[in-house]
């Protein structure tokens, strides 16, 4: 374990904007730590960056304990380094903000100027190194946070939301350039993000913070299919979910009752457990009411809206229980799918997630 | 009007042709109010940095006290002065009374409070995120501390332009404390204000032209400095 931390609080006030965070990151692993806004994750990260002080808990870094003197958290702090939220730069040159960590470690100017031109060289800024980083772009100023943090060579990278506030290219290359980075580097990386998918792009594992607790850490695809509850399995983007009761499971196989229709489903629930069904959109297959399906679970259904956007079409039906489906415009074009339409949802038993209610 | 453009002719002239007088009177001018904004500069910046750095109970009064003196009346100053420098007064012994010096003192009373406010909202401006960047980066405390004054640093040059600009333009204590004498303690404006009653309304204008030239080479520098 590189970094341990075991019942972390932090409260403003009255109000406790976290409660009791127990967290392992090993070495050389990317954790990211994803959650809505306002759940506590810069609150976290500042916590695990040495930025700020918890109410409660402790905190280990490289098997040596964080205590309260000034002085080994400055030594602990300085084996890291934080891109924060809404980075800044220092009005100087862009050459100047990315040196500065290492010059105030006393590096020796040689030294500072090798490492400043590869980290320059790794953002793609060595064109820019005497600019005043003040009139860089968003997207820039980000890239040369980066380049400053990166520079220390810390053993851990603490990134906090870094494509938080940019427009689509600058993320997408933002998201490049850590990749890149974490690869190169070599080191602990913890992020947070409001980015589901960006999150699982990154992650080798995940932590999912919602209103100041952690409430499931694990495999981002874990996180993904089999979230455990409602609120998480709604912020990764469940759509549809079903709230029923287990009929009955033969070896895995469980009958499920939604308001007196049944769906089968693959689970371990046993009989009598009220649980949430959930189904990805994509999951959910539309065909016309004579094509046959091999699908396990098929209904008959009404459109009620079509909803098209760029090459996808969202569309939502009425099967007597409510279902959205994600399909290709083409081919909602292609079965002259409109509000009225009479067509056949169906789905497999193994595209049925059954979380506790 | 035919009056205020032969008056701004004459004073044209008297520049160019480089009067000597008026040279003496500029230079003393400049000399003793770059003299006072540097010993200001000296006491008051560090002071600032005190305060802006530094919690402790009543701080915000403190401030407000600061801010109120901005707009200390100039010739409250030079009395408050003229009495401690007076034969009888704490510090008459120093006999600097009607000196240049004099004047120095005075304008240092007077722009401290302005230079050291304004340092204090310098440091204020700079984002509280620069603080949490040098941490993250690993700035030891008295780093860190360094790191927001170089931030802060054009806001403070403008702290010390305006305190600058105050000294060069306040007649009330060169006049109390400095005494007008000719070719010893006339500046700028007490000369101006002696001219004028006397009707010499052709130098005066020289006189207040060149003060306003003054403080605009000034500005003009501190610009050029804040925008590299």
């Amino acid at each position: 374990m590189f970094l341990k931390a075991s019942g972390l609080c932090q409260s403003h006030g009255n109000r406790m904007t976290l409660r009791d965070i127990d967290l392992e990151v090993k070495q050389r692993e990317v954790f990211v730590i994803i959650g809505p806004t306002g759940s506590g994750k810069t609150t976290l990260l500042r916590l695990l960056g040495l930025l700020d002080r918890p109410t409660a808990g402790q905190i280990v870094v490289g098997g040596q304990e964080v205590t309260d003197s000034e002085r080994s958290r400055l030594g602990t702090r300085r084996r890291m380094a934080t891109v924060l939220q809404k980075p800044v730069v220092f009005n100087a040159s862009v050459y100047a903000n990315v040196a500065y960590g290492l010059k105030i470690r006393g590096e020796k100017r040689d030294v500072r100027h090798r490492k400043v031109a590869t980290a320059l060289e790794a953002v793609g800024l060595s064109g820019s190194a005497e600019r005043n980083a003040r009139t860089l772009s968003g997207g820039e100023i980000q890239r040369v946070a980066l380049a400053r943090a990166m520079v220390i060579e810390p053993e851990l990278l603490l990134l906090d939301e870094p494509t938080a506030n940019l427009d689509p290219v600058s993320t997408s290359t933002v998201e490049k350039l850590i990749s890149h980075i974490i690869q190169r580097l070599d080191t602990t990386v913890i992020m947070t993000t409001h980015d589901m998918l960006q999150g699982q792009r990154l992650a080798d594992r995940m932590g999912v913070l919602m209103a100041g607790e952690m409430l499931q850490t694990g495999d981002p695809r874990d996180v993904f299919n089999l979230p455990r509850g409602r609120e998480i399995a709604e912020f990764v983007g469940m759509e549809n979910m079903l709230h029923g009761v287990i009929a009955s499971n033969d070896e895995g196989i469980a009958i499920v009752d939604i308001a007196g229709k049944v769906i089968q489903a693959v689970t371990n629930f046993g009989p009598g457990e009220q649980v949430y069904v959930c189904i990805r959109p994509e999951e959910i297959t539309l065909t016309g009411t004579k094509d046959s399906t091999s699908a396990r679970n098929v209904f008959p259904g009404e459109v009620a809206r079509v909803v098209s956007f760029g090459p996808l079409a969202r569309v939502e039906i009425d099967c007597g229980f409510p279902l959205v489906a994600l399909i290709t415009k083409r081919s909602a074009d292609e079965m002259d799918m409109h509000t009225g339409s009479h067509i056949n949802a169906s789905f497999k038993a193994t595209g049925v997630h059954v979380i506790t209610r | 009007m035919s009056e205020l453009a032969n008056a701004f002719v004459t004073a044209l002239k008297l520049i160019f042709t480089g009067d000597p007088e008026v040279l003496a009177i500029a230079g003393r001018t400049l000399a003793i109010s770059l003299t006072s904004t540097l010993l200001a500069a000296l006491m008051c910046v560090p002071l600032g940095c005190f305060i802006y750095f530094h919690s402790f109970r009543g701080k915000g009064l403190l401030i407000s006290v600061i801010q109120t003196f901005y707009s200390l009346p100039t010739v409250f100053v030079g009395l408050i002065v003229f009495i401690t420098l007076s034969r009888a007064g704490p510090l008459g012994g120093l006999g600097i009374l009607f000196t240049p010096q004099a004047i120095v003192v005075g304008h240092v009373v007077l722009i401290a409070p302005l230079v050291t406010g304004l340092t204090i909202s310098a440091l204020g401006g700079v984002s509280p995120e620069i603080k949490d960047t040098a941490i993250s980066l690993g700035a030891t405390r008295f780093q860190t501390v360094r790191t927001i004054l170089v931030e802060a640093r054009y806001a403070t040059l403008t702290a010390l332009m305006v305190g600058f600009g105050r000294a060069i333009s306040e007649v009330g204590i060169a006049i109390m404390v400095g005494g007008n004498i000719r070719g010893f303690t006339r500046t700028l404006t007490t000369a101006m204000s002696l001219e004028t009653s006397m009707g010499n309304i052709e130098l005066s204008m020289a006189l207040g032209i060149i003060l306003i030239t003054l403080a605009l080479v000034a500005s003009i520098l501190v610009n050029r400095l804040q925008r590299r």
